[in-house]
């Protein structure tokens, strides 16, 4: 633990400046087209207050932070404070809570921290979080490092009307390997919360960075998640969204593609139900020519759930042979659902290619009866679709153990689904 | 092969085929208006056009809720390109006319109006191939005519004012009501001070064989042109109507903007041509919307070639059981352009099916967007969408935006979204150079296949015209 008289000047300096900013940013209105079809009702935080060391049963949650099997670093939090961390990592990477990092390592985090403006929308609550942020992962690796492994983080939520800033700052070297997880859930099942968390991924040259973030936190709770990517030369960046838990989720994915040769897989999962909204936006920014880009995002909608889906490939002037791709796939298992979709290209450059879909329907007859034919009952073969629906994404992980881990927060949320998904 | 700088490379022969076209439309005759409204927009601009067309009273009270509906909105700047802030509304001519009736025979239409429209070729396609014309230059229409037949069946093919005045039963009931005053700030403008457009309405059953065509030319500077056009096609009526526009090039910008609701009754079809060659200095801002009941269908088939920027969204409200929606659009952009189209599907019944398809070419620094909004509501079934959008680079420096919208509520829904933006390949025009076609031949083959099959919905008389139009526009557009 750190107090603030411990911080670096650079970090209060930006904390209070970001304060100002906050109180002068106003707040998202009807008619900002980075908020349509959005339920602005969603934005009323009063009343939340951050309580770090202010929680019950460290250990209940430790004992509930199951992650994957064998980790290479696991660090627990609790409101924004860690309560368990366990590291088997070589000497040079740096892999430690933001707080510790602040303090050990001032020059390397001021590098990195936050450099991209927020332009999805977010701005005022990207401001609240850097006046605000206490703690969450620093990883840094040198050149020609790869971790096997995993490392795992875990931010609970615990104690009624409680707001969590949870950060996340990854930064490879050249030729480097890092794989994060970082799961979000709530203390328990009836107590509303509020996370607004940021993650800041630099992808050096011909490095790989797997990011997954699964929100799994309890349906009273609301969270905005706001992810920057930066991919350079040759680097490979790849980053997850699984979303079953809250009342409202928020993401907000920038990929910057930077260098010749980079890639940036965007991927998500939503299974909303009952009265679930999910509201996402995306952008894949080619400011360098020769770069590849790719999103898969799907949603599969039950009860009386809504999504969005606002997503724009943006190709500089000169930024030419880009490869960009956007799909996103809705599946209505309900005939109450709502699915938005504003699948969007601005194209400057030429040798260019793109191509954007979008769909939205629902289990087709045929389907259900060729499963039925093969003696599978209906309840299961709409399970077994469904299921399925979502898998062809969590497979480009192509990460095993963190495939099983995707897959068994997936089951959890089906399995509480009325008919288990069916 | 470089696509770099290529619209410095234009050879001669290509100048001038392009400067051919650019000036078919480009000429202009004196001014002699009898009635000029004078520059800039107040209640008093409302009641001198009021005064000069003798309309009813509750026409000038449409016409001043109107204009303060217009003084209250914003611009839509907040999603739209900021070139709209350049439009100066204070420097605009809002109604000019000589003050004479439209004229029934060509013989009676003043001789520099006639030589207007025979250099664009009008009366020349109406023996060819049109059931009525009506020229429109500047507010208000020079030549009405339809083919007699036709007025015995009951058809009705009249210019706005007329429409109002002699046949208030008919459309009444319909005006302002696909297109409410309060949509946008371009319909409330046009609906303060709308002159000109035609209102057409068409019997039950009777089934028009020929296109009605409508022909919009400005001919004065500083002018904006805001026809109004009502189309009602009544239960298991049919027609196709189209329309065409031109204007000279100005020092200074013209605005157009235009409000055409069309109604098709139950099992009518209504198909809607148009082909916009404004030259590049008109604002062209139009709200087009039709509404389809049981059975219907409206088409909206679009062609953008000219203009400096447009901004247009055909869309289709499906109020009926199996109505159908369809809008067909090619926009150009070529340097100094930008093409805001797109296309509005309302689903407001069951089992109404839409489709859209957009193809859009982006030469030069020419700009094209496409702008699309989708909406399946609640407790319908059955409703599908089909949306296709396709852009063409061809230089370096083009651009291209799609920024569409769908939203669907419920399980017995199907729509699907598609878009793609690509250039003509490399490998493709070393083919064709390889067997003898030169390289420019080889782009316009290109391009062509790449618009063909919309092409083809159009009209034969206007897909042949439009084909060579494109080829004009396109033609030096590689170096």
């Amino acid at each position: 633990m750190t107090t603030d008289t411990t911080l670096p000047n650079w970090f209060t300096a930006r904390q209070q400046s970001a304060q100002q900013r906050y109180e002068a940013t106003p707040a998202p209105k009807r008619g900002d087209e980075t908020w349509r079809f959005s339920n602005l009702k969603q934005l009323d935080f009063a009343g939340f207050r951050q309580r770090t060391a202010d929680f019950s049963s460290p250990e209940e949650l430790i004992a509930r932070s199951t992650g994957i099997e064998r980790t290479a670093a696991k660090f627990v939090f609790a409101n924004d404070t860690l309560i368990h961390s366990e590291t088997s990592l070589p000497a040079d990477v740096i892999v430690l809570p933001l707080s510790e990092a602040l303090v050990s390592h001032p020059e390397l985090v001021e590098k990195h921290f936050m450099k991209q403006e927020t332009r999805l929308g977010s701005a005022k609550f990207a401001a609240w979080h850097e006046a605000n942020v206490s703690n969450g992962l620093f990883v840094h690796t040198g050149d020609n490092v790869e971790i096997e492994g995993v490392i795992e983080v875990h931010h609970w939520i615990s104690g009624a009307n409680t707001v969590i800033f949870p950060h996340t700052l990854v930064v490879t070297g050249k030729s480097s390997k890092v794989r994060v997880i970082d799961i979000f859930r709530s203390a328990d099942d009836i107590t509303p919360g509020l996370a607004i968390a940021f993650n800041d991924l630099c992808a050096g040259q011909n490095s790989q960075l797997d990011y997954v973030a699964i929100q799994a936190l309890n349906e009273v709770t609301r969270i905005i998640q706001i992810n920057e990517t930066s991919a350079a030369r040759d680097a490979s960046a790849k980053g997850f969204i699984l979303n079953t838990g809250a009342s409202w989720a928020r993401n907000e994915s920038l990929s910057r593609l930077e260098g010749p040769g980079s890639r940036s897989d965007m991927l998500s999962v939503s299974i909303p139900a009952r009265e679930q909204e999910y509201d996402q936006r995306t952008f894949q920014h080619h400011v360098s020519e020769g770069a590849y880009s790719d999103l898969l995002y799907k949603n599969s909608l039950y009860d009386n759930s809504k999504t969005i889906f606002s997503g724009l490939i943006f190709v500089d002037e000169g930024a030419h042979h880009t490869d960009a791709y956007q799909t996103c796939r809705n599946l209505m298992m309900s005939d109450t659902c709502e699915a938005n979709s504003m699948p969007g290209l601005e194209i400057n450059a030429d040798q260019v290619k793109c191509s954007h879909g979008s769909t939205s329907s629902q289990i087709h007859d045929e389907e259900i009866f060729y499963l039925r034919a093969r003696g599978i009952d209906p309840v299961r073969a709409r399970q077994l679709i469904a299921r399925g629906f979502s898998v062809e994404v969590v497979e480009r992980l192509n990460h095993e153990a963190t495939e099983e881990l995707v897959l068994r927060f997936i089951d959890d949320k089906f399995a509480h689904i009325a008919g288990g998904g069916a | 092969m470089s696509y770099e700088d290529a619209t410095a490379l234009l050879d001669e022969e290509t100048h001038d085929a392009i400067n051919v076209d650019r000036t078919k439309g480009d000429f202009t005759f004196p001014e002699r208006h009898k009635f000029d409204a004078g520059y800039g927009l107040s209640s008093k601009t409302i009641d001198y056009i009021c005064d000069v067309k003798g309309e009813p009273q509750w026409v000038r009270e449409f016409r001043h809720k109107a204009l303060e509906v217009f003084e209250s909105k914003p611009m839509p700047t907040n999603w739209a390109t900021k070139d709209l802030d350049n439009i100066k509304f204070d420097e605009i001519r809002y109604y000019l006319s000589d003050g004479e009736k439209p004229k029934r025979s060509w013989d009676e239409v003043p001789p520099e109006v006639l030589e207007t429209f025979e250099r664009l070729g009008i009366p020349e396609q109406e023996r060819a191939f049109l059931a009525g014309v009506e020229a429109q230059y500047d507010s208000e229409a020079a030549y009405s005519n339809m083919k007699e037949e036709l007025t015995k069946q009951g058809v009705v093919f009249v210019n706005s004012t007329e429409g109002l005045k002699e046949y208030e039963e008919i459309f009444r009931p319909w005006f302002g009501k696909v297109i409410p005053t309060g949509d946008n700030k371009f319909s409330a403008l046009n609906s303060a001070v709308f002159s000109g457009g035609s209102f057409i309405y068409v019997p039950k059953g009777v089934k028009l064989k020929q296109p009605l065509q409508a022909y919009f030319r400005i001919n004065s500077e500083n002018f904006g042109q805001f026809e109004r056009t009502l189309i009602i096609a009544d239960e298991g009526a049919e027609l196709m109507y189209m329309e065409g526009c031109t204007a000279p090039k100005f020092e200074t910008a013209t605005l157009h903007s235009a409000v055409v609701e069309l109604v098709a009754l139950k099992g009518a079809k209504i198909q809607y041509v148009t082909v916009q060659n404004w030259s590049s200095n008109v604002f062209n801002l139009v709200t087009k919307r039709g509404l389809a009941m049981e059975d219907a269908e409206v088409r909206w088939i679009d062609c953008n070639i000219g203009s400096r920027l447009t901004m247009k969204y055909p869309g289709v409200i499906m109020k009926g059981r199996r109505a159908r929606g369809e809008v067909i659009s090619i926009a150009l952009a070529n340097t100094g352009q930008h093409q805001d189209t797109g296309a509005k599907m309302i689903h407001a019944a069951d089992e109404t099916t839409s489709n859209i398809v957009s193809k859009s070419i982006s030469v030069g620094e020419g700009r094209a967007t496409y702008r699309g909004q989708v909406h399946i509501p609640k407790h319908l079934k059955g409703c599908k969408n089909n949306t296709e959008c396709d852009a063409l680079l061809i230089n370096s420096h083009s651009r291209t935006d799609t920024y569409p919208a769908i939203t669907v509520k419920g399980n017995r829904h199907a729509t699907q979204h598609e878009a793609s933006v690509s250039q003509v390949s490399e490998e493709m025009l070393f083919y064709m150079q390889q067997r003898g076609i030169s390289e420019g031949a080889a782009m316009s083959l290109a391009v062509n296949g790449f618009i063909n099959d919309l092409v083809r919905e159009f009209p034969m008389e206007y897909s042949v015209e439009l084909k060579r139009l494109i080829d004009l526009e396109m033609e030096g557009s590689v170096g």
